[in-house]
């Protein structure tokens, strides 16, 4: 008999009790972040709401914080994405589908996708300058929507490759054997089988991605897009600014009530970003299959 | 090891003269990585037959059988030497492309596997890939591609609904009619009951018996008494290499080779 009952009986308290307080540890850790969140929306809920209006959506930028409004950011923001989200989807979904499906395994390609995993933590300032060299000033592209618009494609597309390998490899291999085996070609077989299966976890992992890219500040002032754009865009080469450009440019003046001016715009970023985050999570519930 | 040789030798004498040669195995050797996973395998397999396929776990049977299509060759650390010739033609040949092995030679796989489609688009993705657009024609292959895998009565009002909502058993027949759907010379099937229940095992042997009038069937099978039941010949494999091959009904009644007779009454494996 190695097992003592009166002994376990005896411990039995202490145990339970150690249980309750990680239980509690846990508990407050979860409680901890929520708390800042509320914090963090209660203060700007009080000081933005009583700025936040038609107006406010419909101005440009001012030197009167009463006339200042989001236009061109949040158009700028728009046209960002119009930018990013084809260049990176289309870039990263493809190399996903080339490292997962055409790519032999062996050391080198395991050393590429361990690349791409590793591009994905490098800070987003090193992009900027990336963007500032090679589009900026090599293709002259300029302080431009379209310049911005590959840096920020840079940016992501790290995260939206591995997020689409993941996608990929949880198609299950016996769909791909059904197809191998009638005589299907691999991109017959990617076409009908895998990217059907992967596209909704393809698409939320990026929606998240491009997420990220409306909310990123830093690459963009190493590109240099000013703050202060009293028109919008109207092509891919023109000078444009992004809202969290602007909100950055609204808190860092000396005037009180342009304090109150950023936390408006910080809300309409945050319903641009919660908008696009419930895309992503409708698209994965109401897409996502089982197998 | 002569043994086995000798044993095949004699065996392949007994071809009978007006059926043909589908499947001419010479001197198959194939390698996982380091591990000798088939070892000089020799079998002629003839049109209009079963083939059954028994060993125990890890014997190379299931190994084999997908060398005959060459799917073996997804796991990218596999070799192979020898030849296997198909119809007269080495599989492995650079010319031969797999595609054009695979339309004539379909598969039905252990875990019965359907696409997440609809039950008319499963049975149309062979012919839609071989390039068949017109709508009557792919109503009609998938109209008896389902009769003849003895399921058309049972979704035939149901033809747009998702595969996925089909019982364990339906599901494999779906699988069966998607494969005769590429109008194959050649059907493998891999274990193709392991996963079903008795009645849908028994209803998959009977279309088996039915699909031999017009196929050539090669089956694995973990199953003895199914091999004994709706085989013509027996391949007993061990160790990755075959010990015995003959008819069915000598290789379960007067087996030549002792690790056969072990094998069959139970002894091991």
């Amino acid at each position: 008999m190695y097992i003592d009952r009166e002994l376990v009986q005896k411990k039995m308290g202490s145990r339970l009790l150690s249980n309750t307080i990680f239980k509690f540890i846990f508990f407050c850790a979860t409680l901890f972040g929520l708390a800042v969140l509320a914090i963090l929306l209660y203060r700007i809920l009080t000081q933005g709401l009583g700025w936040l209006d038609a107006d406010f959506l419909q101005n440009f930028a001012s030197r009167r914080p009463e006339e200042a409004g989001v236009k061109a950011a949040l158009i700028g923001s728009l046209w960002l994405m119009a930018v990013v989200a084809p260049v990176s989807l289309f870039l990263g979904v493809g190399a996903a589908l080339y490292l997962e499906e055409y790519a032999k395994k062996n050391r080198f390609n395991d050393f590429i996708k361990l690349n791409i995993s590793n591009l994905a933590g490098v800070p987003s300032i090193v992009f900027g300058l990336l963007g500032l060299t090679i589009f900026v000033r090599q293709l002259a592209l300029g302080r431009s929507v379209l310049a911005a618009g590959l840096t920020m494609s840079l940016l992501i597309l790290p995260v939206i490759v591995v997020s689409a390998q993941e996608a990929i490899r949880a198609v299950p291999k016996e769909l791909r054997e059904a197809s191998y085996g009638m005589g299907a070609t691999k991109w017959q077989t990617i076409k009908n089988v895998v990217l059907p299966a992967a596209i909704p976890g393809i698409l939320t992992g990026s929606i998240l991605a491009l997420s990220r890219a409306v909310g990123e500040t830093a690459p963009l002032v190493v590109v240099g897009i000013p703050t202060f754009i009293a028109y919008l865009p109207a092509g891919l080469f023109d000078q444009f600014t992004v809202l969290p450009m602007q909100i950055y440019n609204w808190t860092s003046r000396p005037q009180e009530e342009f304090q109150h001016v950023a936390a408006a715009g910080i809300m309409v970023l945050l319903v641009f970003l919660i908008l696009m985050n419930s895309i992503a999570v409708f698209i994965r519930n109401k897409f996502q299959k089982r197998y | 090891m002569q043994a086995t040789k000798i044993v095949t030798e004699k065996n392949n004498q007994k071809v009978s003269k007006n059926k043909e040669l589908v499947y001419e195995t010479k001197g198959l050797n194939l390698w996982y990585g380091e591990t000798h996973a088939l070892k000089n395998i020799d079998l002629n397999i003839q049109e209009n037959e079963v083939t059954a396929i028994i060993g125990p776990s890890g014997c190379g049977k299931s190994t084999y059988i997908k060398t005959l299509n060459r799917m073996v060759e997804l796991s990218p650390i596999v070799r192979t030497s020898g030849e296997i010739n198909y119809r007269g033609r080495n599989i492995f040949d650079k010319s031969y492309q797999v595609e054009e092995l695979r339309t004539q030679v379909g598969m039905v796989f252990q875990k019965p596997n359907p696409f997440p489609k609809s039950i008319y688009d499963n049975i149309a993705y062979g012919p839609r890939i071989h390039g068949i657009r017109n709508k009557k024609i792919l109503d009609e292959i998938v109209e008896k591609s389902l009769r003849g895998a003895a399921i058309w009565d049972e979704v035939k009002d149901r033809l747009n609904q998702n595969a996925y909502g089909l019982s364990g058993g339906q599901q494999q027949r779906l699988c069966i009619a998607r494969c005769l759907a590429i109008e194959p010379d050649v059907i493998l099937m891999d274990e193709p009951t392991s996963a079903l229940d008795p009645i849908s095992t028994l209803k998959v042997e009977e279309l088996v018996q039915e699909l031999k009038q017009n196929f050539s069937i090669i089956i694995v099978t973990h199953n003895m008494q199914q091999a004994a039941r709706i085989s013509d010949k027996t391949a007993f494999f061990l160790s990755g290499e075959v010990v015995e091959f003959a008819e069915t009904d000598k290789i379960f009644s007067n087996p030549s080779d002792k690790r056969t007779e072990d094998y069959i009454t139970g002894r091991f494996g």
